[in-house]
């Protein structure tokens, strides 16, 4: 028997899945071929200053657009320290806000809503004008109230030697740890949420209080997807580009002192790329850039694994 | 009568801990929401007084002349971010319809992770890249390379937000729709799309928002300009990077407007993401602002 013919029209049918589906999967390809891309470009815009430094360029401490001789290590330096400054102050509150919306308001939904979202406004905030306030309000603030005491009381220690001037390291690992709050305590509030009520209620029946249940009971189970918005949180200090711009005073030094002028990755070349005048200035400004992108790619993909595997034992997304 | 049951010896020692830890975990949520408040209250207070018409609709003057505006720079902002959302917006809707509607393809897998790292990177290296592809090959800044960066910021925010508002729709929709012998696009087009429009909507205003609101990747794309620019291949101005210039000048004048202009972009953000938030309500509350 012969095969009937399929209702008018099937033939077209296909042929829409056809193109509907090669038309959205192009669209998938080109966020592929765009991330090879970047790193093509930046490697071959960067290829002067590779040939002529080599490795040398991450261990070179002078940085001279006269002599045309680049070194690294001084923006390496800044992007650490600010970074891990910025976990250091943003890391417990993130956690401490994370902690008040899932544990402590529990089913107070819309109480949780609201101040969920406020938190999250903060990321809407343009980095620009973070960078604006920090220079006018954050900075003065600082280097008055905190600066300036720490410098008077512990300025034998290195960390805080120097004449505080507002405008350094510290800032900018304050200002950093203001815009990564809401990444981190964001995710982490997903994280919290996703820990199965067993590990509370296990607890609560064995009469512990709420922080013994938080603190043995939620945390533990929940540190690897933790630790996963933890390093979300970093890479976004490691990449931040106006806001250090404005505060950390723009000098190549390495310092101990965290009251020190300097530069980020970032901010070095934001401040130098217009500026730069030579071939080679601007292919080691834009290994600047390829340093930073190996960084971030291998702090995003580290982050995504942890907080995959989170959500693949919670089987929910996170 | 019954036995009281004896407290255990440490009981008081650890609702002190508890109550001491309650107070910190109180304290960490005031210092997070402070500086937002902080912020809005600066640049409320040091940006009102600069607005009127003419800061709206004047070019500015030299340094030292009074008066004067920053229209170029709105207007740069609308014409790069316009531009960056026809290139983004198809895109990113694109990709997102692939990663929810095929998500079992490793293509979607591969495609889906790399947007979520995209999502993340700095938007300076964005600007690096663009100015190595586009500025070197005209050979000028320009309009259409700032908004080629913006682009390439805005694609993965599309892509993710429409990957979750597709994903919220019930498969049973989709299996009905089928059932009746409609055809898989019409399907997702007809059906899953209308159904997570919300979703989309959201995506879009988030991610132009986000565009809005880039400094970094303007830098040596746009550049920036005193005036209006003649064409997309010319530098452009835009509401951040005059921010930026005249933020860090020498004169009183130029940081007074910085201050302005930062009360209108926040203002702009702020009704961006209220109207995403009051739109949409909770059901995307999982779709968060970015930065």
């Amino acid at each position: 028997m012969a095969l009937k013919k399929g209702p008018s029209g099937t033939g077209f049918k296909l042929k829409g899945d056809a193109l509907l589906k090669g038309a959205v999967a192009g669209a998938a390809i080109f966020v592929v071929v765009l991330m090879a891309a970047l790193a093509y470009e930046l490697f071959v815009g960067s290829g002067v200053s590779i040939e002529q430094f080599g490795l040398g360029f991450f261990s070179g401490t002078v940085w001279d657009p006269v002599h045309n001789v680049y070194g690294a290590l001084p923006y390496i330096y800044g992007t650490v320290l600010t970074s891990a400054l910025s976990l250091l102050f943003a890391l417990p509150i993130s956690i401490g806000v994370a902690v008040f919306l899932v544990e402590k308001l529990k089913t107070r939904h819309t109480e949780a809503y609201l101040i969920g979202t406020t938190v999250e406004l903060l990321a809407a905030v343009p980095s620009v004008i973070y960078g604006l306030w920090g220079l006018f309000f954050l900075s003065p603030l600082l280097k008055t109230y905190v600066e300036k005491p720490l410098h008077m009381y512990l300025g034998s220690v290195p960390i805080f030697a120097g004449t505080p001037f507002g405008l350094d390291f510290f800032t900018a690992g304050v200002i950093l740890a203001i815009m990564i709050i809401p990444t981190i305590s964001a995710v982490s509030r997903n994280v919290l949420n996703a820990v199965p009520n067993s590990q509370r209620e296990a607890m609560y029946s064995l009469g512990a209080t709420d922080w013994e249940v938080i603190w043995k009971g939620i945390l533990p189970f929940a540190r690897s997807g933790l630790f996963g918005a933890t390093i979300l949180g970093l890479g976004r200090a490691v990449g931040e580009t106006m806001a250090v711009t404005f505060v950390i005073g723009n000098a190549t030094r390495i310092s101990p002192s965290l009251f020190s002028a300097g530069y980020t990755l970032a901010s070095a070349i934001a401040n130098q790329f217009s500026e730069s005048s030579s071939p080679v200035s601007t292919a080691a400004l834009v290994e600047l850039g390829l340093i930073l992108f190996f960084v971030a790619l291998a702090i995003n993909v580290f982050a995504r694994t942890l907080l995959w595997r989170m959500s693949r034992m919670t089987k929910g997304r996170i | 009568m019954m036995e009281e049951t004896p407290l255990p010896a440490n009981y008081r020692r650890r609702q002190l801990v508890n109550k001491a830890m309650t107070v910190l975990i109180y304290a960490a949520v005031v210092i997070a929401i402070a500086p937002l408040l902080f912020i809005l209250a600066e640049v409320a207070y040091r940006g009102a007084p600069v607005l009127n018409i003419a800061f709206f609709t004047h070019l500015p003057t030299p340094v030292g002349v009074p008066g004067g505006g920053i229209a170029p720079a709105i207007v740069g902002s609308f014409i790069m971010v316009a531009l960056a959302s026809a290139i983004a917006i198809p895109i990113g809707i694109g990709a997102g319809i692939y990663f929810s509607e095929w998500p079992e393809a490793r293509l979607s897998t591969v495609s889906s992770f790399t947007n979520d790292v995209l999502a993340e990177f700095p938007s300076i290296v964005v600007g690096i890249f663009v100015y190595v592809v586009v500025v070197l090959a005209t050979g000028t800044f320009s309009a259409l390379a700032g908004g080629i960066a913006l682009a390439i910021i805005m694609i993965p925010i599309v892509a993710r937000t429409t990957e979750e508002s597709l994903k919220l729709v019930p498969k049973s929709l989709r299996e009905a729709s089928m059932a009746l012998g409609v055809s898989r696009w019409k399907t997702i087009i007809r059906i899953v799309i209308t159904t997570g429009r919300a979703g989309l909507f959201t995506g879009i205003l988030l991610s132009i928002a986000r565009a809005a609101g880039e400094t970094a990747p303007l830098l040596f794309t746009a550049l920036g300009n005193t005036y209006y620019s003649k064409g997309l291949l010319q530098p452009m101005a835009a509401l951040p990077l005059l921010i930026y210039q005249y933020g860090v000048s020498p004169f009183a004048d130029w940081q007074a407007k910085a201050w302005g202009a930062a009360l209108l972009l926040v203002l702009t953000m702020l009704a961006l993401n209220l109207a995403v938030k009051l739109t949409v309500g909770r059901r995307f509350s999982h779709i968060r602002p970015e930065n």
